[in-house]
């Protein structure tokens, strides 16, 4: 079938502003949206310029907006999508090119929440053990892709561009709720001011946004807990 | 041009390379360098498991992992190599585990384990519970791991630079030449050691399980400069990639009961491997697939069969392949409780790849010598310990195992060696190869040569060769090459100019493929995951032996170095 997508194409060498355009394309229904995009630009643009790896939803490169709603191109069905398919960058991010956008920032909060173990006590021989009900508590986040789609999709992110986000209070969440972690503390003091948890307006954005089916916002709000507790 | 100074690269950050970069960074000024942000890396993808003896549900041991291993590797394995392997996986799981690795738990709290294909306990006796997993995302939380405590530890990351050259001087490695995707500019990375850790280079084929950017990069870049690749003409097809797509359905699925049937709703396995049935190795499985579509015997004749989970217990299902039940669910709009799964083989992993002995450093020729300052690991490496045919759960055992020891080695190797200066025009390489692919007049593009290279590679080069398909092909690849000669890169930007770099991987692949090809042809004998119908037979006499390709220009030279053996004499392989 020909399906027709729209692109907001983006080249700063060669733009002021960002335009629209169209292409049509023969593509099966059940192909992703991704596939669209390769069929453009391998036999029609080949500037066209976005990420893309794995193609089945678990690297995160390719989150951009489809349709108005943030999700992966290549978890996007075409026979899914209304047509004409729009497909724009997603927001808040310095845009370099069409899709390609600049995830330092989003990397560098993603880093100041300490996003690693830290380890309570010395190293046992064999493994640390852990029960399945301590595992299970922290297993929701630990899905996480770092594909940027909840953060970008947040108003309060993009009324505020220093606010922490939702990606990486879920970091945080994955290394709180572990039975082995001891640096609860550590980041609590990184999420517990301005611009941490407490700019979250429990919009619920993230949540739909979130191509891993997190529950990203019960993850913020029992970090919320937690602080407001002073500790797990 | 700029020019950067390291002690050592590592060049990929999926599991292999932040592996040796953890090991490395200890004690030498390094830099990882990536043309995929690391946490893109494909060993996120890997969802069944990493095998290690630890016995946490019954009695396992090293040796009985190590005999698998090579057995299931066709006993083309090199069996000091295995053995180091499967010795060394059970502490390096309690090491990702220490890291922070989420494993799933046994119920009193140890790292779980679940059957794999291949896995058994007492030298074949009876499958056993070996591979280690976080549900279904066992490679992703690998990655994070790894990437987490990289973060840590303060590594230097070059995200999104892209290599396209090895640099090397008076027989020595002295560094690298990346283009940085964002501005398209060249640097040379000038370093007393180099470690390629680039993954595979399943693209070569149309139905894969691998990620667009698996083009072998690494691979083709260290063999264009005169190391022979290692038994290319092993590649592995997974049994169980989704119809038309080649997503991958984890073997861990057959592993927690899942069965695959034949349009008569037969469970054909029990048939070609009558004790481990569905968790036969994969080569068999593949192989019994294609039989069966052959003989008719396919869904509704097609080409493809039924991976059938419907008799399992959803919360199983629910807990144990949520990740593959979404990509069912997804994909295939089909909930794999209630109805069979659309399977076909999908090209999955290179066994062969840029020669290496234990200890990580590149060997250059039939004797094994080393090649100064270069070093390899994981899937782009060829140890060998997957010989003709990779084990489930072995290549997350073999990045980890190898990763680690490649960086211990190059952190070793930088605190005496000295750096070897570099060739007088660095870049000329690169320039003439980029100058080529945007030259005006030739109008071939790259989406064209690549879909027929895959096409062509699905269907003479993939589980069942001929004689005749391979020597077609090998002229296929020839024309490929020529057109490949006139592509016109329209993109004239600098940044993010990924038409330009997928030109470049392409020439990878082209490379890559006719190394295989041409090794495929030579090999008159059928062994683990090269199958030659004109030939149906293991050969031991004469083909007991590791072949080498080496890339001259526009042809493929061969030559064999033997196998270590060591254990386990070679046996017929029966399961
Ligand atoms: C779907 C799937 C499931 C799997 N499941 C399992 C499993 O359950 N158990 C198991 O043992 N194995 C499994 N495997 C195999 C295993 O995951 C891979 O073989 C392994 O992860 C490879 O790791 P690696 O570090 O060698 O390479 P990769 O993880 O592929 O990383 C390659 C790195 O190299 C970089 N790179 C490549 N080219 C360049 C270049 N030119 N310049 C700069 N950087 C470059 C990339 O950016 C990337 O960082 C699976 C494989 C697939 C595809
Ligand atoms: S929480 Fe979900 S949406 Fe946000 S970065 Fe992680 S995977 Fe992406
Ligand atoms: S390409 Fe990997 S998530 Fe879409």
């Amino acid at each position: 079938m020909e399906v027709t997508f729209q692109l907001l194409r983006f080249d700063p060498l060669k733009d002021r502003q960002p335009h629209w355009e169209t292409y049509r394309v023969e593509l099966e229904p059940t192909d992703r949206v991704l596939d669209g995009l390769e069929a453009i630009k391998g036999q029609m643009d080949g500037t066209l310029a976005y990420r893309r790896s794995c193609a089945h939803g678990v690297c995160g490169s390719d989150a951009m907006i489809i349709n108005g709603r943030n999700r992966l191109a290549c978890k996007a069905l075409v026979k899914n999508m209304k047509e004409p398919i729009r497909i724009e960058p997603m927001r808040g991010f310095k845009v370099l090119k069409d899709f390609v956008v600049d995830m330092g920032p989003f990397f560098e909060k993603y880093r100041a929440v300490k996003p690693y173990l830290i380890e309570k006590e010395a190293r046992p021989q064999k493994e640390r053990l852990q029960s399945q009900e301590e595992r299970e508590r922290f297993d929701d986040t630990t899905k996480c892709i770092l594909c940027g789609a909840c953060t970008t999709s947040c108003p309060s992110f993009w009324f505020n561009a220093g606010y922490v986000g939702p990606a990486a209070i879920v970091q945080a969440h994955r290394f709180i709720f572990d039975s082995r972690d001891g640096g609860a503390e550590e980041r609590l003091s990184v999420l517990n001011n301005q611009e941490g948890v407490w700019r979250c307006r429990t919009v619920f954005n993230c949540v739909e946004a979130c191509p891993r089916g997190i529950n990203v916002t019960r993850a913020i709000g029992e970090v919320k807990k937690v602080i407001a507790k002073g500790g797990r | 041009m700029a020019v950067h100074q390291f002690d050592a690269v590592i060049v990929g950050a999926g599991g292999a390379g932040l592996m040796a970069a953890l090991q490395a960074s200890q004690s030498a000024r390094i830099a990882v360098l990536s043309k995929l942000y690391p946490t893109r890396s494909h060993t996120g993808t890997a969802q069944g498991g990493i095998g290690a003896a630890l016995g946490n549900l019954e009695t396992d041991t090293w040796e009985w992992h190590m005999f698998d291993t090579v057995k299931g590797g066709d006993y083309l394995v090199d069996q000091d190599a295995a053995e180091i392997m499967c010795r060394e996986a059970v502490d390096t799981v309690y090491e990702l585990e220490h890291m922070g690795l989420p494993f799933s738990r046994t119920p009193d709290g140890k790292i779980a384990q679940r059957p794999f294909g291949g896995h058994t306990k007492e030298f074949g006796k009876a499958p056993v519970r070996r591979s280690c997993y976080a549900a279904d995302r066992t490679g992703h939380m690998i990655l994070q791991t790894l990437y987490q405590q990289c973060i840590k530890q303060g590594v230097t990351f070059f995200d999104e630079y892209h290599v396209v050259d090895l640099l090397t001087r008076d027989g020595a490695a002295c560094g690298v030449v990346a283009v940085e995707i964002a501005t398209g500019d060249l640097h040379v990375f000038h370093a007393k050691a180099v470690l390629f850790a680039t993954g595979g280079c399943g693209r070569m084929y149309k139905i894969t399980s691998n990620a667009l950017t698996l083009t072998g990069d690494g691979m083709a870049v260290v063999g264009r400069r005169g190391i022979p690749l290692e038994d290319m003409e092993f590649f592995q097809f997974h049994p169980t990639g989704i119809y038309k797509m080649g997503i991958l359905i984890t073997e861990g699925a057959r592993g927690e009961g899942g069965i695959l049937r034949n349009g008569k709703g037969e469970r054909f396995m029990e048939k070609y491997t009558p004790t481990l049935k569905d968790l036969a190795p994969r080569d068999m499985v593949s192989r019994a697939i294609f039989r069966e579509v052959r003989e008719g015997r396919g869904i509704d004749g097609k080409d493809y069969v039924h991976l059938d989970l419907t008799h399992l217990d959803p919360k199983v299902i629910r807990e144990k392949l949520p990740d593959i039940t979404d990509f069912v669910e997804t994909y295939l709009g089909i909930d794999p409780s209630r109805a069979p799964i659309p399977i076909q083989p999908t090209a999955h992993y290179a066994m062969g790849g840029i020669p290496t002995n234990a200890r990580a450093e590149v060997v250059a020729d039939e004797k094994n010598t080393v090649f100064p300052g270069l070093y390899a690991a994981g899937e782009c490496a060829c140890v060998s310990v997957h010989g003709a045919n990779r084990l489930g759960t072995n290549s997350l055992v073999d990045i980890i195992v190898f990763g680690r020891r490649g960086g211990k080695q190059v952190g070793e190797f930088v605190k005496k060696a000295s750096f070897t200066p570099l060739p007088e025009k660095p870049l000329e390489q690169t320039e003439a190869r980029f100058a080529a692919l945007k030259r005006e007049g030739g109008g071939e593009s790259v989406f064209e040569i690549r879909k027929d290279l895959q096409e062509e590679m699905m269907d003479k080069a993939s589980v069942f060769r001929t004689e005749p398909d391979l020597t077609k092909m090998l002229q296929i690849i020839g024309d490929l090459k020529s057109r490949y000669s006139k592509i016109h890169v329209k993109d004239r930007g600098t940044g993010y100019n990924m038409e330009l770099l997928e030109a470049f991987e392409l020439g990878c692949l082209l490379d890559l493929a006719q190394a295989t090809v041409t090794s495929a042809l030579a090999r008159q004998e059928s062994r683990g995951a090269h199958y030659r119908e004109d030939f149906p037979k293991r050969d031991d006499a004469n083909w007991l032996k590791h072949t080498l390709a080496k890339i001259n220009g526009q042809r493929v030279t061969l030559s064999y170095k033997p196998v270590s053996i060591t254990k386990f004499q070679p046996q017929e392989r029966k399961y």
